[in-house]
């Protein structure tokens, strides 16, 4: 029994997170523009964006090779099993065990290891420039994400992420800065991994300012839909991230009854929506910076992570 | 396992030979060296993974060889069973590759009689137990590999990487012979028992950490002694390369081991720290160098420096841990290290086989003239892309399992005491995030570069699959590598009495825990699970393919590249691998690579092109050789003067020596 | 200890090194002047908060002289000043960024090491409190060093300024009479270096500091 209704809650999880997520980048899309004074797109218009390209024929160049069609099932598989073991509306989930955060990001690092090379795949300049700096960004946030690791597995002694969030949510933890560092780390870690601005335009199509577009130009058809769903995915999944470690409140334990997990998922859609109309804002405050000018950015993330940490020691060496 | 058994396949080694002199310009002598060499290797393999899982106890004995009285002390171990095992699984794989590969050599009489004694070599290394066997066997496997990176000598480039190699090579084992001339017991006694009962003390400690550090550390291409091994590795024919880098990195980090954790006694604490500066800025260095190399090999030679930083980052923590008596979280790192090991040995040799079979079929090592291989070796491609994703530390496979053990440890760091291991460990762990992230651009490009795209040059355009031994060889080695990725759990456990028997402790059993995760320290702390991640990946995609198959467009249509409406048919319009490693050189080229690039553009109406030039430097290169070297030039221009003298003068220089050193003698005693 | 009082000030304490941090990583010389006025709050508030739990109302006075020169009208001067001189607003760095931060990191762990080794025995909350600001003065040394626009070498010696009221406060008993000779001192160095930079300016054209090296005739 216990097994079947773990299953069932590690199911609804999946499909909760691969259905919310094209709506998540939906209201995200109408608040910016909302913001910007504009009607905007409706919010299920990412999925009709989907189911359209879904139904065309896929146009592949001549001299891509399997590797540009495997490629997108990838990403899409890696960043799905991901989210899926990212508490979202309940900690302790059936298989949540098997990757803790560092496996989690390295999931991530998987889809876009692939996402990549499928860049390079078809042999063109644009394919190979957003690759080469999409590696780059992502090269430089890795470190920044391990010390958020660090300094969140030294206040709650674990990795796991449904440990950090009943940790964070059931004994006194206080007001600690490195906390907040490490939260505004994370926030930094997000933007440059899922391609946000400042640090990449998810909306351009100026060939010169773009990274993940640029990697992603010859895709078509059902290949485009699976990225862009991967897109919507991992962004749905750093939000989530964020969600359950810095705002546990509300997240059901294993052992609670369904009105917990009814309650769970009402808390979740209220701190995705939150976290939405936050990226959104934040978005379109601020402007685009050089791609040189990423590296200081995110040397600002893996500065703030040391800094928590050594914060921590300080408070822990008392 | 008895001693015996690998004595005898050292003595069978060194028998091929003779043989393998006499059969090298015939036909058959290859297929019969490389056979006779993988039977033996593989035997050894077997003994070996059976005296692991079965836990027998070694056994030692004393040949009447060598010093006079003394003899040679041969002993196997645990530890020295573990390294037998990465040793001739390498040596096995390399043989089988070799029985392939080995056909297309051109100089086959140059490398057939010394590769057996090579194996040979790196064998008796392990089994030494006395410091003059032990060195006298470093060095045989030293002038071995000198002599395969020498086989094609004619080249230009491979007569300087055999001459620095030999320099490096011959100050690493006289700082071993300093170390272990302090080791030695009171009465002269080189023997390891000996040395074990009678730890130095004081500054001979700092010594002896230090030169092992060099001696060791220089074979196995810790910064900055590493400035042979990307000269040196590449020169060889692949299978001998994939061997040096695979492999013989390994027998000098068993060589740190038996030193430091075995024979040096207790550890202090700043030793984990030195060990771990070591390996923190060998990680970062060696991979930021192979991402701007454009030879394939040589990419693969800087990065087996940054995967030894790695295992000497893992190494550090361990000591540090010892050192405080942290058992649990000692053996953790030790593991880790251990595991990264084995991990570096599969899939170093594997892409070194990928890029002898890419050398093969299209006579390049240089990317920049590669491309779009995919399509016409596509065996090779798929087991180079296991090797990339491996080495990449990206699950499911190996690499990322040893690279997740080592930031566990990493993040058992905070219980620490000493402060400056408290702050050190962390930014260790930081750079260590960093050259892995680091090796996936480095992977990305080299893999991207040479398989993916369109051809450079008609020599990639007209490429043929290698032969099928080749092939078997590469494929088996990732298929080993995927599977201990998903299931890491028993390599674990195979290591423990390893650990157990160096650090006093070892992890907990992985064999019970159920769902063949894995659990380092506790459930709650961290956990993974390779094959669930692998087998949730593989439904996951399945269940898009499928659903999209079934419910949406399946057509396809080819046609010309979009690239934003301006695709040029010429291949030399691709990224190269110079251009994709541009922002990487741009972000880190003041500090590591000391770059400067001049632009010329010619004035508005000039048709001359544009150039750019970029000027790199190896930055311990610049630091450290070049003044040794200038110094040593200008030393020996002096010294060129002896050589014009009188043989009066000759003898005067005997005999005033030789009154010198009487009188030394006098004044000693 | 205290719970929620030692986790505030705590929490000031730590903002006050990561503003300095924020400092560093300015290129644009408003955007300077504005963290700094930022880094002033933060100090002001964490005055504050120790006047509150230490119950020492003279505190009070200090955080709000801090407020009124160093948050409000030190800024506000500098603005005008900038504007007046039309002076570049770049900042020119010695060494990049990047370096600057990885340098500002080392120097907050050796003084956490120095400071928490040093101070064994005293009471937690100064000793924490002596540890950040330790930090926030080499902090402001290092801008200092590394900055070649006169303008934030004033900033950088008005944050090191900063971390050492900050230490004052943490240590009880510091007497007021002290705090406002400080604080004055501070605003008469202010006073000084602002009549100094306009002659510069008279001079060479330039706030860059290494114009008054090459007139002085060294090599860099």
């Amino acid at each position: 029994m216990v097994l079947i209704s773990g299953l069932v809650v590690q199911g609804v999880q999946m499909l909760l997170v691969l259905f919310l997520a094209p709506l998540l980048t939906g209201v995200i899309r109408k608040v910016k523009a909302r913001l910007l004074r504009r009607q905007g797109p409706s919010l299920v218009q990412p999925y009709r964006d989907l189911l359209r390209l879904l139904r065309k024929e896929a146009v592949v160049a001549e001299s891509a090779s399997w590797l540009f069609r495997a490629a997108p099932y990838a990403v899409l598989a890696s960043t799905w099993v991901a989210a899926a073991l990212v508490p979202t509306f309940a900690t302790g989930l059936m298989f949540s065990w098997s990757a803790d955060l560092i496996a989690i990001v390295a999931l991530l690092g998987f889809g876009r290891f692939a996402l990549a090379l499928a860049g390079m795949d078809v042999g063109t300049s644009f394919g190979g420039i957003g690759s080469s700096r999409e590696m780059m960004i992502a090269a430089l946030a890795e470190p920044a994400m391990l010390m958020i690791v660090f300094t969140l597995a030294l206040v709650a002694h674990s990795t796991q992420l449904s440990t950090i969030a009943s940790v964070f949510l059931s004994s006194h933890i206080g007001l600690r800065v490195s906390l907040g560092l490490a939260l505004i780390a994370l926030i930094i870690v997000a933007i440059a991994e899922n391609a946000r601005i400042p640090v990449d335009n998810p909306a351009t199509h100026l060939e010169l300012t773009m990274v993940h577009e640029a990697m992603v130009l010859e895709y078509s058809g059902r290949h485009l839909a699976l990225i862009e769903l991967s897109a919507s995915l991992r962004l749905l999944l750093y939000i989530s991230l964020i969600a359950c470690i810095f705002l546990p409140w509300g997240l059901a334990t294993q052992d609670s009854g369904w009105e917990a997990h009814a309650m769970g998922i009402a808390a979740y859609a209220a701190k995705l929506l939150l976290g939405g109309v936050a990226l959104a804002a934040f978005e379109t405050s601020i402007a685009k910076m050089r791609v040189f000018r990423v590296p200081e950015f995110l040397g600002a993330a893996l500065m703030l992570g040391l800094l928590g940490t050594l914060l921590l020691f300080v408070s822990r060496g008392l | 396992m008895p001693v015996i058994v690998s004595l005898w396949s050292v003595a069978a080694f060194l028998a091929l030979c003779p043989v393998a002199i006499g059969f090298a310009r015939r036909p058959l002598g290859t297929p019969l060296v490389y056979a006779a060499c993988l039977l033996v290797s593989l035997e050894l393999l077997l003994q070996a993974i059976d005296a692991l899982v079965s836990g027998v106890p070694g056994s030692s004995m004393v040949l009447p060889l060598g010093v006079p009285w003394i003899g040679m002390h041969f002993r196997l171990d645990v530890l020295s069973t573990f390294f037998l095992a990465v040793i001739n699984l390498g040596g096995a794989a390399a043989s089988l590759y070799a029985l392939g590969y080995g056909r297309h050599e051109t100089a086959a009489h140059r490398v057939l009689p010394f590769y057996p004694a090579f194996l040979a070599a790196m064998n008796l290394v392990i089994v030494a137990d006395d410091a003059f066997s032990f060195l006298l066997s470093w060095e045989a496997m030293s002038l071995a590999s000198w002599a395969l990176v020498m086989a094609h000598h004619r080249v230009p480039d491979n007569a300087r990487a055999g001459y620095v190699y030999i320099l490096m090579a011959s100050a690493g084992t006289t700082a071993l012979l300093l170390a272990f001339s302090l080791l030695a017991g009171p009465d002269g006694g080189y023997a390891f028992d000996t040395i074990r009962e009678h730890h130095p003390s004081g500054i001979f400690t700092v010594l002896v950490l230090c030169l092992a550090l060099i001696g060791a550390g220089s074979k196995a291409g810790l910064v900055p002694l590493h400035v042979w091994l990307p000269l040196a590795h590449p020169a060889a024919p692949s299978h001998v390369s994939g061997l040096m880098s695979g492999v013989m990195t390994k027998v000098a980090v068993y060589g740190f081991i038996r030193i430091v954790f075995d024979l040096l006694g207790p550890p202090d604490w700043w030793w984990g720290l030195l060990v771990l500066a070591a390996g923190a800025a060998t990680a970062v260095l060696g991979v930021l160098y192979a991402i701007i190399q454009t030879d394939l090999k040589r990419v693969l030679a800087y990065s087996t420096i940054e995967n030894i930083g790695f295992i000497f980052i893992g190494l550090g923590l361990a000591l540090a841990f010892q050192a405080n008596q942290m058992g649990s979280a000692a053996a953790l790192a030790f593991t880790a290290a251990l595991f990264h090991v084995f991990n570096h040995a599969l899939y170093k040799t594997l892409l070194f086989f990928g890029a002898g079979a890419v050398l093969t079929a299209t006579g390049e090592r240089d990317m920049e003239h590669l491309g779009g291989l995919i399509h016409r070796m596509p065996q090779t491609a798929v087991a180079c892309l296991a090797g990339s994703i491996a080495i990449a530390a990206l699950p499911p496979l190996n690499g990322f399992v040893s690279e997740w053990l080592i930031l566990q440890a990493v993040l058992e760091s905070p219980d620490l005491p000493q402060w400056g291991l408290k702050i050190f460990v962390p930014a260790a762990g930081a750079t260590l995030a960093l050259a892995a992230a680091l090796a996936a651009v480095c992977f990305v490009r080299a893999f991207g570069v040479t398989f993916l795209g369109r051809p450079r040059l008609p020599a990639a355009a007209q490429a043929k699959e290698v032969d099928g031994f080749s092939r078997m060889t590469m494929l088996g080695l990732a298929a080993l590598c995927l599977l201990v990725g998903i299931l890491p759990g028993p390599v674990i456990d195979a290591l423990s009495p390893v650990s157990r028997s160096i650090v006093g402790t070892a992890m907990p059993p992985q064999i019970g825990v159920p769902w063949l995760s894995i659990i380092p320290i506790a459930e709650a702390r961290s956990s993974y699970n390779g094959l669930l991640v692998f087998v949730f990946m593989m439904l996951s995609g399945l269940f898009a393919a499928v659903g999209i198959h079934r419910l949406a467009s399946r057509k396809l249509r080819r046609a010309p590249a979009w690239d934003c409406g301006f695709p040029d048919p010429s291949p030399v319009t691709q990224y190269s691998a110079g251009s994709f490693a541009q922002p990487i050189r741009r972000v880190f080229g003041r500090f590591a690579f000391n770059a400067r690039e001049e632009v010329e553009m010619p004035a508005p109406g000039d048709i001359s092109p544009a150039r750019l030039r970029v000027h790199l430097h190896d930055i311990v290169w610049d630091a450290v050789y070049a003044p040794i070297s200038g110094i040593v030039g200008g030393a020996a221009d002096r010294l060129n003067a002896l050589q014009f003298l009188t043989i009066r003068r000759y003898l005067s220089f005997v005999f005033f020596s030789l009154i010198a050193l009487l009188l030394v003698l006098a004044i000693w005693s | 200890m205290h719970g929620l009082s030692f986790d505030i000030a705590h929490l000031l304490a730590g903002s006050l090194v990561l503003v300095s941090f924020v400092l560093l990583y300015q290129d644009r010389l408003y955007a300077l002047l504005n963290v700094y006025a930022l880094h002033a709050t933060v100090l002001v508030l964490s005055v504050a908060w120790q006047a509150y739990i230490q119950d020492a109302p003279h505190l009070y006075i200090t955080a709000a002289i801090a407020l009124l020169f160093k948050a409000i009208i030190i800024p506000i001067a500098l603005h005008r000043m900038i504007k007046q001189l039309g002076i570049h607003r770049e900042i020119e760095t010695v060494v990049g960024i990047g370096p600057t931060m990885l340098a500002g990191m080392g120097l907050v762990a050796l003084s956490m090491v120095v400071m928490l080794r040093v101070t064994a025995d005293a009471d937690s909350l100064a000793r924490e409190d002596l540890a950040f600001a330790l930090s926030v003065l080499l902090i402001g040394l290092l801008m200092m060093v590394t900055r070649r626009n006169a303008v934030s070498q004033v900033v950088g010696f008005m944050s090191l300024e900063n971390g050492l009221v900050l230490a004052a406060t943490g240590a009880k008993g510091m007497p007021l009479v002290v705090e406002i000779s400080v604080a004055f001192s501070v605003l008469i160095a202010f006073i000084v270096i602002g009549i100094f930079l306009f002659r510069i300016r008279e001079r060479f054209d330039s706030v860059d500091v290494q114009a008054l090296d090459q007139h002085r005739g060294e090599r860099r």
